[in-house]
């Protein structure tokens, strides 16, 4: 346990500087930005004149200079503010918080389903690589790896949702239904099957591809012959020795995608209207709120880095060789 | 080459090449294939697929011909994969190379950058800065290579890493060559094989995000891509699904020619008896 | 002592070479000897080892007989194997004692504690310090010499009748060396098993061997009782090995250790 709080205090100290960099590189590349969110509010309206441009922008603090500004806004993120949502009219700090559990919510299934299905699929023709099913299924995992996943949720979309009217085209529950407890969970699972299932299928054919080249990779080295020299069952040896160490890449690999799939988020709660952080992404870009944006990058940067600290505890805990000094020859 | 026809010889580069070459074909010769401008009004609005042999793949809801879409939407298609790659790969090359070599501060304060681009959701970044500096194809090239370029920086640095102290590396600096040229012609090449399987990976991941980002809205509005066909077809998706469906039918094929011809690719290169 | 392994015209090829690793070996391995199969790279003995273990890889084309006097032989159970590179042997990730209990388990019927009380059983007889914290213990954590010795335990634990080790020590320091020799010369002769030794070292091979065969190109070139042999060897390529070796310092070394 010791070594594993060890890493990670020293990973999440090293964290520090990267999200600093993130930070400034996002606002400076957002204040680059050629009419700001007041145009763009009064736009909206139907037009202002000058005058209460100015005013709106000395309101918002959106007249000073840029370095002024940068300051500012990292002092108010110590302060866990995270700024005005101009489109919104709300903080973006309780727009995000508002937000996020769905797509975590989301995300998160996905993840944990694309994970186990993939992983197993992954053992199954990781087991014997060259064979029959070895092929099949790496063919097919290629061909879903391949699928742009919001037109695969379109696609399931019209298939479940419109033709065979099983479940439902979009939001997360049914509006003002006033369930509570199992009955609204089931309403929200419901509607989170067909958003979860695309993602599943998508994410499931990488990790199936990176579980079986990791076994592929395994079955090479010497240990596993001196398991099959002791005359384990082949249950054992697919299992216990070439699988749970093909686990190691494959938990990398989590991580790696974490970012990407915090990204994927936007185009599905697109789609079936989630209303999830990924989707209010997809509102500051129209409502041209750089506020809103640079705190969801920011908020974003911060999730991705909280996921690899885990995942680099559960490799630690997976993997005796990390943080311990080597001994002996 | 040599190279080419071991490509050919694993069935994943065979096909993965054809596929892509009939694609680069159609492409390339869309004004041929399906002349004049594909987003004008051709015929009767929602045709469906199949029955008009003057719109094979039917019409959309103005009468646009989805077939000239398509092969229009082509261009885009590889033309943003292919330039956002190379510009991820060579952002990433000349990072990884330069913190490769450097070391110290520079490798330190290189790699932290490197880190945060990693960090930050690539689709985001996409997101941001082409909602910043508006829609255009070469704004969207840089927006998606934004995202991308860490991956090759990181192996870039790794691969200069390992084969900075090999012997041959050092007899070139005992013969008195300048680092530069060190860099040019001794690391260069070792490093460029992995980087360069990466390199397809890469292609593949800018064509589904250039789609994503028109299927957003967020791609170059005076031109027609897969993405933007797939969004215009959600539409009508009760009535006329095929709209969506035969632009992503474009998009998987290409992405999966685009893997198998990364996995002859691979499979080419490491077969290759003991170089270096 | 009857033979408990009759070979004859064994030959084996691996898939995708076109010259064969070995080439009609004709061998009998006696019940409970202790029989040194030495050569240079490339003599074949490395896979006459594993033919007689099955372990060769998929593909690879055998052609000749085994003939065992006790039935066809299970791997773990009735042939005990233990590699040259004690480091590779062991799963990086499983701790010592399950992996040398796994054996016993699988074979035995042991149930975990059983399994764990073998292991730890095991890891005495192979003189391992403290091993009841070897039991838990990962393989990193240990040196060469205590990786070895715990891959001999593992192989060990089921108790099979016979233990082929190919170039054990060779990975090793020499003082390590002795020091393993001569434990597998104890195990072996405690438990009345029998010994197939690999190496190319004829001085190390020719202190605790009951018999030697000599290997090269694949073929046997010669076999014997190791004093017979070395003494009067009968080809031309035996004496060469013999000469290259002629250290009289070597053979005290080995039963010095095992003192």
């Amino acid at each position: 346990m010791n070594r594993a709080l060890r890493l990670l205090r020293r990973r999440a100290v090293g964290s520090i500087p990267v999200l600093l960099i993130v930070v400034v590189l996002t606002f400076l590349l957002l204040e680059a930005a050629a009419g700001d969110a007041v145009d763009a509010y009064l736009l909206s309206i139907g037009g202002g004149d000058a005058a209460i441009a100015q005013s709106l922008r000395a309101s918002y603090g959106l007249d000073q200079s840029m370095a002024a500004r940068l300051w500012l806004y990292l002092s108010s993120l110590a302060r866990l503010d995270l700024g005005w949502s101009v489109a919104f009219d709300r903080p973006v700090r309780d727009l995000i918080l508002e937000r996020l559990p769905n797509t975590l919510l989301l995300m998160g299934s996905a993840t944990a389903l694309s994970f186990a299905i993939g992983s197993a699929l992954g053992i199954v023709a990781g087991a014997r690589p060259g064979s029959g099913r070895d092929r099949v299924l790496s063919t097919v995992s290629l061909v879903l790896y391949a699928i742009p996943s919001f037109w695969l949720g379109l696609v399931l979309s019209i298939v479940f949702a419109v033709q065979l009217r099983w479940l439902p085209t979009s939001g997360i529950e049914t509006i003002a239904s006033g369930r509570t407890g199992l009955s609204r969970a089931a309403d929200i699972a419901a509607h989170l099957a067909l958003p979860v299932a695309t993602l599943t299928l998508v994410y499931m054919a990488l990790f199936l591809r990176v579980m079986r080249a990791g076994m592929a990779e395994v079955w090479e080295l010497d240990f596993v012959l001196f398991a099959q020299s002791k005359g384990l069952s082949r249950a054992r040896i697919v299992l216990r020795h070439v699988a749970r160490n093909a686990l190691l890449p494959l938990v990398t690999m989590l991580g790696l995608q974490s970012a990407a799939m915090l990204g994927g988020s936007v185009v599905i709660e697109s789609i079936f209207a989630i209303p999830g952080f990924g989707r209010l992404a997809q509102e500051a870009v129209s409502g041209r709120d750089t506020a809103l944006l640079t705190g969801i990058i920011v908020v974003s940067a911060v999730l991705v880095i909280l996921v690899n600290l885990a995942i680099d505890i559960v490799y630690a805990a997976l993997d005796p060789r990390v943080g311990a000094s080597e001994r002996g020859a | 080459m040599r190279l080419l026809r071991k490509l050919l010889r694993t069935p994943e580069g065979a096909i993965g090449l054809g596929l892509l070459a009939v694609l680069a074909l159609v492409a390339l010769f869309a004004p041929v294939l399906a002349p004049g401008d594909p987003l004008r009004i051709a015929g009767r609005a929602l045709t469906a697929p199949f029955t008009d042999p003057a719109f094979p793949l039917g019409t959309d809801r103005l009468g646009r011909d989805v077939l000239a879409g398509i092969v229009h939407g082509a261009r885009t298609s590889l033309l943003v994969g292919l330039a956002a790659a190379c510009a991820a790969l060579a952002i990433g090359l000349c990072v990884g190379l330069a913190a490769g070599f450097a070391g110290g501060i520079v490798d330190e304060a290189l790699m932290r950058v490197v880190d945060a681009f990693q960090i930050v959701p690539s689709f985001l970044l996409a997101l941001a800065f082409v909602s910043v500096i508006g829609a255009s194809v070469p704004v969207v090239v840089l927006a998606i290579a934004l995202g991308a370029w860490a991956d090759p920086a990181r192996l870039t640095r790794a691969q200069v890493l390992s084969v900075r102290e090999r012997d041959y590396v050092a007899s070139a600096r005992v013969v008195g060559m300048h680092p530069v040229e060190i860099a040019f012609r001794e690391i260069l090449p070792n490093v460029l094989p992995p980087v360069l399987a990466l390199a397809a990976i890469i292609v593949a991941a800018a064509i589904l995000t250039e789609a994503a980002l028109s299927f957003l809205g967020l791609g170059d509005p005076n031109i027609v891509t897969w993405g933007s066909l797939i969004a215009e077809g959600r539409n009508v998706l009760r009535s006329s699904p095929f709209l969506s469906v035969f632009p992503g039918l474009a998009l998987v094929v290409t992405v999966v020619a685009v893997y198998l011809f990364s996995e002859g690719l691979g499979k080419a290169l490491s077969s290759r008896g003991g170089a270096a | 002592m009857t033979a408990l392994c009759e070979i004859r015209q064994l030959a084996v090829t691996y898939r995708g070479e076109t010259m064969p690793a070995l080439k009609g070996i004709d061998l009998d391995i006696l019940g409970g000897e202790r029989l040194a199969i030495i050569g240079e790279s490339g003599s074949g003995k490395s896979t006459f080892a594993r033919a007689l273990a099955g372990l060769l890889p998929d593909g690879a084309a055998v052609a000749g007989s085994l003939r065992w006097s006790t039935g066809q032989p299970r791997a773990g159970r009735d042939i005990g194997f233990v590699f040259q590179d004690p480091s590779a042997s062991l799963n990086p990730v499983l701790t010592v004692g399950e992996q040398v209990a796994e054996g016993a388990r699988r074979h035995l019927g042991l149930s975990r504690r059983q399994g764990e009380a073998r292991a730890l059983e095991m890891l005495e007889r192979v003189h391992i310090p403290d091993p009841a914290k070897a039991l838990h213990a990962f393989p990193h954590q240990l040196s060469g010499g205590q990786r070895q010795r715990v891959a001999i335990a593992a192989a060990l634990a089921a108790r099979p009748g016979l233990l082929i080790a190919d170039e054990p020590t060779s990975a090793l320091d020499m003082v390590v060396q002795a020091e393993i020799v001569t434990l597998l010369d104890e195990l072996v002769r405690e438990g009345g098993m029998t010994l197939v030794f690999v190496t190319h070292d004829i001085a190390l091979a020719s202190g605790f061997a009951d018999r030697v065969a000599i290997f090269r190109d694949g073929m046997l070139v010669e076999t014997g009782a190791t004093g017979t042999v070395l003494a009067k060897p009968q080809a031309a390529y035996t004496a060469a090995l013999i000469a290259s070796h002629r250290d009289l310092a070597t053979p005290p070394l080995i039963r010095e250790a095992g003192r």
